[in-house]
């Protein structure tokens, strides 16, 4: 089965009244050893180190539920500064190993889920839809089972040095019918309902 | 006169209205068909897009008045075995659920936003029963009255309709955005809970009368009469838990009963003997010793022969709150699951009653009420609940986590 190439419908989710989730001590009164070799904005960073906002928001984060393997998290990434920045990559509560991943249409016409080595770049006011079938968070190795309720910490890293860290709430869900476990890594996508 | 035909200006009108007090959300548009004399104001209001908000001191959807036209009653039971971290997580994921669905959003990794986008004041209200607090290792701390409330004379339960770990009551003045949520939370609550009963209500629609009318129930009487006012002192000193633990301050309790209603014998009971059952009239409210709907029936009025108008056992005599902790919000719809295939009617009303502490409300003033009171010949109680509501919660919380202690 195929999912049908389509353009993703999330960003009109995004209504003014969305619940934006941004830890602004993430990027300022909890130093994290990401941030002090950054050379992307060093100036604004030294001068008000305690009040800087996250550069990246995120709003409406969840994560789906997984008795073990893998599973992957989603959610609206925006900017809030004038220039784009680059999502490089997560780490989360649930496991050691995660990646970001996209969905592309393989020669063949079947969508397939890749790494993304060069992150998700968020650009200023165009908001980026991390939902089944698309890009995605791809969270490995599972430690533990993830059950419906469960609040997974997401930390994020990104290109101007800082880090941007939220809570996913565990969802139960078959959108998108994608098997994130399929055993052999080769993560193909089945079903044809994806968001 | 408009070159529009009668029924086209009236919809002009509507809509013209409609339009102009969007945002307001109070005001209402007159309509006044030509040539009716009969046709009384029609109020009109863009209803669909308000939102009452799910955060705050108090849970809504008991304070949420008038109340919604819509109300569904679930009755939810927790797997066997589960403990503290599963109703943490139950809560956890039903309050968020909850809150975007109260907004006009749809529910986390749903994309039904058409559905969600008018929730017509949709409230989602959690209660607590017995089994809930034993499952999280609090057995204690639940209220004797919530656990057990007394077996009154004239009850005829039935345990389909009793019970439960968790209520949630969820209230909408249009249907379709409260099917929707009703199903969105189900879904999320099914992995950890099963239904035990769900029991769906209605009020008259919003529009026929103007919201500040006391709604009717199905024997047609105005019910709610003595209700104290949104925001009120009153109901603020009735309804809410200011004495107690931490966790349950600014909660409440609700005793839903579901009552069934005799239509049958009551349609052929004749209009008199009616208005003298409750004490007041049918189409007014008002007592049947004078006065308008929201003065009290005094029983010490004698007709011209000397004789007491008001029966010792008139409904509203023995109803009424004798004592400020006899007071309570009486929150109730009417169900109607009929006809049986025989034909009989299978009616009646969802007693909805909120009160700080039951035990000092809901459990005199019924048992004066099942002790006497004329109207029994027409109601039987074939279902019963009570459950703790705990308070509201802030953005980012659950509703319960105090108790839960996570």
């Amino acid at each position: 089965m195929l999912v049908s190439a389509r353009p993703l419908r999330g960003p009109l989710l995004v209504i003014t009244t969305a619940c934006v989730i941004g830890i602004a001590g993430c990027a300022g009164g909890d130093p994290s050893p990401a941030a002090a070799p950054s050379a992307a904005a060093p100036s604004a960073a030294a001068a008000s180190p305690a009040v800087s906002a996250p550069a990246v928001t995120v709003a409406d984060p969840w994560v789906k539920t997984a008795e073990s393997g893998m599973t992957a998290a989603f959610g609206t990434f925006s900017t809030t500064g004038s220039t784009p920045v680059t999502v490089l990559s997560a780490q989360t509560s649930a496991s050691s190993r995660t990646e970001l991943h996209e969905v592309v249409v393989g020669d063949d016409g079947a969508m397939t889920m890749r790494p993304k080595g060069d992150g998700f770049v968020i650009e200023p006011g165009a908001p980026h839809v991390l939902a089944p079938g698309g890009d995605h968070i791809m969270i490995m190795d599972l430690a533990s089972p993830i059950r419906p309720g469960d609040q997974i910490d997401v930390t994020l890293s990104l290109s101007d040095g800082s880090t941007t860290r939220f809570s996913a709430l565990a969802k139960e869900t078959s959108g998108g019918e994608e098997n994130y476990d399929d055993g052999a890594g080769s993560m193909h996508m089945s079903g044809g309902q994806g968001g | 006169m408009s070159a529009l035909g009668p029924s086209l200006r009236r919809r002009a009108l509507l809509l013209g209205g409609a339009a102009a007090v969007v945002g307001g959300g109070t005001a209402a548009a007159l309509a006044v068909r030509d040539g009716d004399p009969e046709v009384r104001p029609v109020a009109v209001a863009p209803v669909g897009a308000e939102t009452v908000p799910f955060h705050g001191v108090h849970q809504p959807g008991i304070d949420t008045l008038p109340a919604q036209a819509h109300a569904v009653f679930l009755g939810l039971d927790l797997n066997p075995g589960s403990g503290p971290a599963e109703v943490g997580r139950l809560m956890r994921l039903l309050s968020d659920d909850a809150a975007r669905l109260m907004s006009g959003r749809a529910p986390l990794a749903a994309e039904d936003q058409e559905l969600a986008v008018l929730p017509s004041r949709l409230t989602v209200t959690f209660g607590f029963g017995a089994g809930l607090f034993d499952a999280i290792g609090r057995a204690g701390d639940c209220p004797a009255v919530v656990r057990e409330l007394p077996a009154f004379p004239a009850d005829r339960l039935d345990p389909r309709w009793s019970g439960g770990d968790l209520l949630l009551q969820v209230c909408s003045d249009d249907p379709v955005p409260l099917a929707y949520a009703v199903r969105r939370l189900v879904r999320d609550a099914r992995s950890m809970t099963s239904v035990r009963w769900v029991q769906r209500g209605f009020n008259p629609a919003r529009g026929p009368e103007p919201a500040a009318v006391t709604p009717r129930n199905l024997f047609g009487q105005r019910d709610g009469t003595a209700n104290p006012a949104s925001g009120s002192p009153e109901l603020a000193e009735s309804v809410w838990v200011r004495d107690g633990p931490s966790w349950f301050v600014g909660g409440s309790v609700l005793v839903l009963r579901r009552i069934r209603m005799d239509l049958d014998t009551w349609d052929d009971f004749g209009r008199v003997g009616k208005e003298m059952a409750l004490a007041r009239r049918l189409d007014t409210g008002a007592p049947v010793t004078g006065g308008g709907e929201f003065d009290e029936v005094d029983p010490r009025v004698v007709d011209e022969r000397g004789m007491p108008m008001v029966a010792a056992s008139a409904h509203v005599v023995r109803a009424k709150a004798r004592t400020p902790a006899e007071r309570m919000l009486r929150r109730g719809y009417s169900y109607d699951d009929g006809p049986t295939p025989d034909g009989a009617p299978d009616a009646g009303q969802l007693f909805a009653a909120y009160q700080a502490d039951a035990a000092t409300a809901f459990v005199p003033v019924q048992g004066r009420l099942a002790e006497s009171d004329v109207m029994n010949l027409w109601v039987t109680h074939v279902g019963s609940a009570a459950f703790v509501i705990p308070p509201g919660c802030a953005d980012g919380e659950f509703v319960g986590r105090a108790l839960l202690g996570t």
